[in-house]
């Protein structure tokens, strides 16, 4: 199964959750870092990297010598990436979403292919399960396709060795977070007690209850603010799956780069109940659907 | 007119609590536009309680629809599209609007012209009075693609609002990320100022960000927020600004009274006098005298893959 860890809101604890679950979970497991603009989890898993490789996008590039400046291109594409200006077609890379259309559409088949650096895959292991992760390259404004390469390997290695993924996802709720989202089994929000937090969370609900995956709130913090976060779970009929208390001295360690289920006994049973939580509602779930 | 955002890289260091902070010092001068261009989620409105004075719909590129009254079932539209977002549904083909990225590919290629190319509306924008001067902000509908377009339009309305009221500062809260929202706000700003933590994270975040920075040569101010939490590493990203020449503005403490402010729909600098709101007093006056000179020219970096 497929437990990706999202929250509507950045520095709710995501890669803190993501990393103590990957550190307790028992079965076979593919830690996944799927937030590409800023990755995280490496910092505190230690991966040891077996391979990385560059992911790129497909752009075009023009063989003046057989365009006719018929402006088929330009007038379909929708991301100005390619423009006719008087008889010079010019591209720009930047622009490009690599949809092919362009390429398509060339009556003299003018348009081939270039490549644009969106950024690296790596992989490795760690504490005993597979590890993957996406790293955009800083400038490159589109996460989203960095993304689809990091699931589409993600894929292939469930497909070779069968395993769980926990999947740390981007902050936010617009597309590149609704696209980390897409397929899991379980979604793990996370939140914390606060305005901010209640009123992204909100979003987050409204972003992924679509999607069909069950859905659970971790509570990160609980105590540093208000308890309006618990009486929207409550109103909503969402489980609070966990509620872990504001402490110092887990600030600090994650501060230091601990994971913080290595903390202490006390911390390692929050997060081996948090992982049966999860394990026991996507049974049923799974057991629902059977 | 002099234009600065708070970035951070990572989210959560407290930059929202921050911005807010700084538009209640900037308020002192009665001379500012503030302006939240985290369009994704934004919160300085939990703070800064918005008055909407003007709303309007952020109409953003289209969105492919299939007619199945008009689909014939060839199938070449979902051979085409390079996103997935069209799938069988029973004899015809349909679009799946959370993947659909607007290209028009599929509306080109249908033998049959089946596929409808709808305007998509995106999200709301406003702007708004509050205690501390106007604002503009927005907020897109979850799971819009967060373009740097909303971003870009937010920032031309704060100028113009700002040129019309004689205003002569803009404040604008980012987004986390180094993506599209963030490299959009930085587009001509005087002054970046990243707020970050002594964490793992919080440095990798700022190292990225401030590459992103020098890459768009855009001058950098840091300021660390919770350095109590481990004073070693604080003082390591003082000491790396320095060496990378951004402004080290100041180590506020770990303080509780950020989120009871927040509870309050309140900013920090508006509870009692605090040594978090004198250090904070302290970073403004210098971000002022930052932006208010002209940009450093930063040497374009060349782009390196890092190790892991």
């Amino acid at each position: 199964m497929i437990v990706t860890i999202a929250s509507g809101k950045g520095g709710t604890g995501k890669t803190t959750i993501s990393a103590s679950l990957a550190a307790v979970w028992r079965a076979p497991l593919v830690a996944v870092d799927l937030d590409v603009e800023e990755p995280n989890l490496h910092l505190f898993l230690n991966p040891e990297q077996q391979g990385s490789e560059d992911a790129a996008l497909e752009i075009p590039v023009v063989d003046t010598a057989r365009c006719t400046r018929c402006g088929a291109c330009a007038a379909l594409c929708q991301f100005k990436a390619i423009a006719l200006m008087g008889e010079t077609l010019l591209t720009f890379p930047e622009m490009c979403h690599g949809c092919g259309g362009c390429m398509a559409v060339c009556p003299e088949g003018a348009v081939g292919t270039g490549q644009r650096v969106l950024g690296e895959v790596a992989w490795g292991r760690a504490r005993g399960a597979r590890f993957l992760m996406g790293r955009l390259r800083v400038g490159e404004a589109m996460s989203p396709p960095l993304m689809r390469r990091v699931k589409a390997r993600l894929g292939a290695m469930l497909a070779q060795e069968p395993a769980d993924a926990v999947v740390d996802a981007p902050p936010g709720v617009s597309c590149p977070a609704v696209s980390a989202v897409m397929d899991s089994d379980f979604v793990v929000l996370v939140t914390e007690p606060t305005p901010f937090g209640l009123h992204d969370l909100r979003l987050a609900v409204e972003a992924f209850a679509p999607l069909g995956a069950p859905m659970g709130v971790v509570v990160n913090r609980a105590g540093v603010g208000d308890l309006a976060v618990q009486e929207f779970c409550r109103a909503r009929a969402l489980p609070v799956l966990a509620e872990i208390p504001f402490d110092r001295a887990v600030a600090e360690g994650y501060a230091r780069g601990k994971v913080v289920a290595d903390l202490g006994p006390g911390q390692r049973a929050v997060f081996t109940a948090l992982r049966d939580a999860i394990r026991s509602r996507c049974n049923r779930t799974e057991a629902a659907h059977a | 007119m002099r234009e600065i955002v708070i970035i951070s890289g990572k989210g959560g260091t407290g930059k929202t609590s921050v911005t807010g902070a700084f538009a209640a010092l900037a308020a002192r001068r009665g001379d500012t536009v503030t302006c939240d261009l985290d369009v994704d989620a934004p919160d300085l409105h939990l703070l800064l309680a918005p008055r909407p004075e003007r709303e309007e719909d952020f109409i953003s590129g289209h969105e492919a629809r299939i007619a199945p009254a008009l689909c014939v079932g060839c199938g070449v539209c979902t051979q085409a599209c390079r996103f997935g977002a069209i799938r069988e549904e029973g004899a015809v083909f349909a679009v799946d609007a959370l993947r659909c990225e607007g290209c028009k590919v599929c509306v080109a290629l249908c033998p049959a012209g089946a596929v409808e190319f709808p305007p998509r509306h995106c999200g709301r924008r406003a702007v708004s009075a509050t205690r501390f001067g106007p604002m503009v902000h927005a907020q897109l509908f979850p799971g819009q693609e967060n373009s740097g377009r909303l971003v870009s339009l937010l920032k031309t309305e704060a100028r113009a609002l700002a040129k019309e009221r004689g205003l002569g500062l803009i404040l604008c809260d980012g987004a986390p990320g180094i993506g599209c929202p963030v490299i959009s706000s930085l587009s001509g700003v005087d002054l970046a100022v990243a707020v970050t933590e002594p964490t793992p994270s919080g440095r990798h975040d700022l190292e990225r960000v401030a590459e992103l920075c020098a890459h768009f040569r855009v001058p950098l101010a840091v300021l660390v927020n919770k350095a109590d939490l481990h004073p070693g590493a604080a003082a390591e990203l003082v000491a790396l600004c320095r060496d990378q020449g951004h402004a080290p503005l100041g180590e506020l403490p770990y303080d509780p009274a950020f989120v009871q402010a927040m509870v309050q729909s309140k900013v920090v600098t508006e509870l009692p006098p605090s040594p978090t709101s004198e250090i904070l007093a302290q970073a403004w006056e210098h971000v002022l005298r930052l932006a208010g000179r002209p940009a450093r020219r930063a040497p374009l970096q060349p782009f390196n893959a890092q190790g892991a």
